[in-house]
């Protein structure tokens, strides 16, 4: 389990050396996510339209290890953006990954680039 | 520092703990406390809800570590031996030896168990401890297992006794209380009300017997029967002896301190034994020559030794201690309080009784006909908390005292309001906590709303019986400050459900950005605020789910209920319960050919297990080929109208309950509500579709329906109460357009109708006079407003497969048709399961 979760890594915008084409601008839900899939990785994508800002975080959530983050609600905390899993509501931060309603450790979260009409991930490798 | 030592930890010698430590910080003592039972203290007085769910962690007073934290060291599992009071030691039983400066005797009392022949065989029990119940459980399940019509017996028709009885009809094996007495509860109850109390008793399936004095337990080993006289004998193959407690008195005993005639280690009023360092309190303890079998007067006695040890001398216990007491047992009310039998020397009684109701309401009233002095109730309990206050407190009664258990005829009831208690009321008598205290605690701000004033005062914590007059004092005192019961929905908006209702209604917004922009506080939303109005939206424009997706409940979103492993169920909707043998036969095609786990729901209807993402639209489109449509069994919406078979069949049956639980569900299906609704459909009064535990249900009966509202299964179950007798197909109708919708516009997030319904100012005649007699006007709105939704229904499921672009919602990736590959099943006997959770 704890190896499963090591291919996440959170990865700053400065340090991003791959940058994934995921998809389409338009595949996405507006104020919602869709899950992206990169190499062995499920990654989270979320078009946060109200604040006109793209988020991407690793899709396993940290609380039973299911791939499900992407099907989600976002919304805010206190003006701070996050997601709250489907299946036990558990939020985290879709700025620093924080788990935001209790003690899990912190989700991996990646930068996200907008070039035209599609959707970049960035990865370190 | 010194050193006090607590022999038992069960609810008492808990208590003491507690206690102490809030008083003392415990900066000059360390406690030691020793446990006879292998887990920390528990919830005695809960014990039965330990059949419900087998948690003995939900009984514990506190978690292990609480003693930790609060620097007690908790030896659980060593029972104390010896006590050496020449050098203030005691021996446990693993024979080692600590010294105390105080010792507290806190060890509690043992089920009696009366020396009758026999009573040593295999499969009889006491009620006592979470191991007791462990293997009466066990015990149960095994001899139902080679007979399932098995008999239990409980010897004692007491408190507990009846508590017992009702445990062993819930392991559903055939309960018979065996009473040595010519009467039920004889030390609460008079003849007539434990009379009323049989009936009301029999008539949930208990077996009474009085006036039994059992010679001997039959079998070869295991229990057979119960022997009373020559030729009188009752086949049982299991008993639980509940005739009442004996003090664990022995570690007295063997010191040389003074004891009871009958048992008991003598106290003071300081709660000292004949020993003045050696305390004794709960049901070890003998006070004013009485063992008191309940947890308040052990509660206060805790208090009391506490006090006493922190040098506080004028703190002793009261001379009269109250054994008012009100019966648990789940759907059967029963209290006494004060002096439930009086001579008529003392004064006289008032009684009202109604055999066929099974009410039956007794007072005692003083000869100048000031005061009350005591009571009984049976049948309906639901003044109990408040006439044990006017007797407590010695408050005023009415001119006319009869008004206090009479029905009242004009609603009004006869005391008044729980603010006219006296400051001093002891409102929680198992945590002495007073009205003042509730009161203060909110006056002062400490305390905003109900929990606050439960965590706060702890009031409402121990036997639970005071919860309701906690809530009321609570509002009450809200209401007195002028502060508005704040419900708002989330840190969004500064509404609640009913105000965005009438919001979204009036500016009629199709979007929730639209709500938020205009009415929202600045924020994004989150997972509270988004399924909320997006319900409101369906509700108010009769959409489906798939409107606005994003903001839907991650059930809803998705058109399916989401799984551990996050894997979806489909249910199809099978209305009343009815379904075609072709159609069963598609279920099991379609189930096979995606291998999907099948099993028969709560709801009955069928549901299956194990599908991905992907393979939603495609199984949806082949159920839909077949006829079938959506459940909602993901949404809170009309769930299901279970049905029983009815006249159509059923020898009995007065109407045709499926076709009108067809038809009811049929009209209801796909509406969004504050919470999911259920209904039931029985063809007579043998309720075989339990229609009584749905948010509606229709009971056929001579000359039409019985209808029945707001009842509730889940963790609270309650019973839908009667709301119109009598009446036909059209009216029902009519009346539940009206109540649902009712329902719809006004109840809270996530309320199901029970609960709204019992929190509805003016209770059940408000609902009548808004439904049948539309005193507020709207009742042709609300039948407008509901034939909307009736009319505008369409299958979620089917506009999904239709739209090309609803479907893309259906992929696990956007970037490929792949599936989820974390996903393990694992087999299950001949199907299979999501891998367990590590
Ligand atoms: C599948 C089923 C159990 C089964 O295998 O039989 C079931 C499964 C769930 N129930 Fe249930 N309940 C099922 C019948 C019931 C019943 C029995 C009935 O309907 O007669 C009850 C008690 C009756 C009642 O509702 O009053 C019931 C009372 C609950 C409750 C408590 C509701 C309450 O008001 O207290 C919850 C929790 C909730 O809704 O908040 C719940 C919640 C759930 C959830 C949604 C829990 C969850 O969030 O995952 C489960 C969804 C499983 C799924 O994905 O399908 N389920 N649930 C039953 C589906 C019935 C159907 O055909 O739609
Ligand atoms: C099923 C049931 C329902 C009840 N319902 C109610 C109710 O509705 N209302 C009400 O007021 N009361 C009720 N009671 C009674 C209530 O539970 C008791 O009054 C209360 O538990 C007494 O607390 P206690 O600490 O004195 O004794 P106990 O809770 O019995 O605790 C004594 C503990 O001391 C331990 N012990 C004994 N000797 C030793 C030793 N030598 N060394 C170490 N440990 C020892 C025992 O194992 C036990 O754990 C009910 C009781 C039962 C069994
Ligand atoms: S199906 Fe219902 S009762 Fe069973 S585990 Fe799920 S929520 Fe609990
Ligand atoms: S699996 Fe995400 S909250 Fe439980």
């Amino acid at each position: 389990m704890e190896k499963f979760l090591e291919q996440y890594t959170t990865t700053k915008l400065e340090d991003a050396k791959v940058w994934f084409k995921a998809a389409s601008i338009k595949d996405f839900p507006k104020d919602g996510g869709a899950c992206v899939k990169y190499k062995d990785k499920q990654i989270a994508v979320f078009n946060f339209e109200r604040i006109n800002k793209w988020y991407a975080c690793q899709n396993v959530c940290p609380h039973k290890m299911e791939m499900v983050l992407s099907r989600g609600m976002i919304g805010d905390d206190k003006g701070l953006p996050k997601v709250a899993c489907p299946l036990h509501k558990k939020t985290f931060s879709l700025e620093n990954g924080e788990n935001l309603n209790g003690d899990l450790d912190a989700i991996a979260t990646y930068p996200v680039r907008i070039e035209g009409e599609n959707v970049y991930i960035g990865f370190l490798e | 520092m010194k050193t006090i030592i607590v022999v038992g930890n069960g609810m008492v010698g808990y208590k003491f703990c507690e206690k102490f430590t809030t008083q003392s910080k415990n900066k000059d003592f360390k406690i030691i406390v020793f446990g006879e039972e292998p887990r920390p203290a528990y919830d005695r007085v809960h014990l039965s809800e330990f059949f419900e769910n087998q948690n003995a962690k939900a009984l514990e007073m506190a978690p292990a570590e609480w003693y930790k934290e609060n620097g007690i060291d908790l030896i659980v599992d060593e029972r104390v031996s010896d006590i050496h009071r020449n050098t203030k030691t005691i021996i446990t039983a693993k024979n080692r030896t600590f010294t105390y400066d105080y010792l507290v005797l806190a060890t509690g009392s043992s089920a009696f168990v009366p020396p009758i022949k026999g009573v040593e065989k295999e499969g009889v029990f006491v009620y006592r401890t979470i191991e007791d119940l462990e293997g009466m459980l066990a015990y149960a399940a095994k001899i139902k297992a080679k007979n399932p019509a098995a008999k239990a017996a409980v010897l004692g028709g007491g408190l507990l006794g009846l508590e017992a009885g009702k445990a062993v009809m819930d392991m559903g094996l055939e309960p018979h209380i065996v009473e040595f007495a010519p009467k039920l509860m004889p030390r609460q109850l008079d003849s007539r009300s434990s009379q009323v109390l049989q009936l009301k008793l029999e008539s949930i399936g208990l077996n009474i017997h009085l006036s039994k004095a059992t010679n001997q337990i039959l079998g070869n080993g295991a229990i057979v029967g119960m022997e009373f006289g020559e030729d009188d004998v009752l086949d049982v193959e299991m008993l639980v002896v509940s005739a009442g407690i004996r003090p664990r008195d022995e570690l007295g005993k063997t010191c040389g301190l003074e004891m009871g005639v009958r048992g008991g280690i003598v106290v003071n009023n300081k709660m000292q034994t004949s020993d003045e360092s050696i305390y004794a309190i709960g049901e070890v303890a003998l006070y004013n020559q009485m063992i008191y079998g309940l947890v308040a007067p052990g509660y206060d006695m805790a208090g009391i030794a506490v006090e006493q040890i922190l040098g506080k001398e004028d703190s002793v216990m009261v001379e009269d201690i109250d054994m008012s007491t009100k019966l648990k047992l789940i759907g059967v009310d029963v209290a006494s309080f004060g002096e439930p039998f009086m001579p008529a020397s003392k004064g006289h009684s008032i009684i009202f009784e109604n055999k066929t109701q099974h009410l039956y309401k007794r007072i005692n009233v003083s000869h100048d006909g000031k005061k009350l002095l005591g009571g009984i109730l049976v049948g309906d309990a639901s003044d109990y908390s408040m006439l044990h206050q006017i007797y407590l407190n010695g408050m005023k009664i009415p001119e006319d005292p009869s008004q206090l258990i009479l029905p009242a005829s004009d609603g009004q009831a006869a005391f008044g309001d729980v603010m006219d208690l006296p400051n001093e009321a002891q409102v929680c008598s198992c945590e002495s906590v007073t009205k003042g205290q509730i009161c203060g605690v909110i006056e002062s701000g400490e305390a905003k709303d109900l929990g606050d004033v439960v965590s706060c005062t702890k009031a409402g914590t121990g036997c639970g019986g005071c919860k309701p007059m906690v809530a009321d004092l609570t509002s009450a005192t809200l209401k007195s400050l002028g502060i508005e019961v704040k419900d708002s929905v989330c840190e969004h908006f500064d509404y609640n459900r009913q105000d965005l209702y009438k919001i979204i209604e009036v500016k009629g917004y199709t979007a929730f950005n639209e709500v938020l922009d205009n009415h929202g506080n600045g924020g994004h939303g989150c997972e509270l605020c988004k399924p909320l109005i997006a319900s409101l939206m369906a509700t108010i424009h009769a959409d489906t789910a798939n409107k606005e997706y994003a903001i839907q409940d991650s059930n809803d979103r998705f058109l399916a209920n989401i799984q551990r492993n996050g894997t979806y169920s489909v249910v199809p909707r099978v209305p009343g319960g009815e379904i075609t043998p072709d159609k069963l036969i598609a279920l099991g095609q379609i189930a096979k050919k995606y291998d999907l786990y099948t099993k028969v729901t709560g709801g009955v209807r069928i549901d299956l297990f194990g599908a991905t993402l992907n393979q939603l639209p495609l199984i949806w489109k082949e159920l839909i080929a077949h006829g079938f449509e959506s459940g909602h069994a993901y949404g809170k919406s009309l769930r299901t109208v279970k049905t029983c078979v009815g006249s159509t069949w059923c020898r009995y049956g007065m109407d045709e309950s499926v076709s009108f639980g067809i038809e009811l569900e049929n009209r209801y299906r796909g509406i969004r509500a504050p919470h999911k609704i259920k209904g039931g459909v029985s063809g007579c009064i043998r309720e075989c579709a339990e229609a009584r535990g749905k948010d509606f249900g229709l009971i056929a009966v001579e000359g039409g329906w019985n209808l029945y509202l707001g009842g509730n299964g889940g963790a609270n179950p309650r019973h839908a109460e009667l709301f119109a007798e009598q009446i036909d197909n059209e009216t029902v109708i009519k009346y539940l357009d009206r109540y649902l919708m009712f329902y719809m516009r006004t109840a809270k997030p996530l309320q199901r109708t029970a609960a709204w319904q019992e929190r509805l100012e003016g209770g059940l005649d408000y609902l009548k006079e808004v439904i049948i007699d539309d005193k507020l006007g709207i009742a042709e709105d609300l039948e407008t407003e509901m034939q909307t939704l009736v009319n505008k229904f369409e299958c979620e499921w089917t506009q999904a497969v239709n739209d090309p672009e609803v479907m893309k919602r259906f992929n696990h990736f956007v970037n490929s048709e792949e599936e989820d590959d974390n996903i393990v099943f694992v087999p299950l006997r001949e199907q299979k399961m999501p891998e367990p959770w590590v």
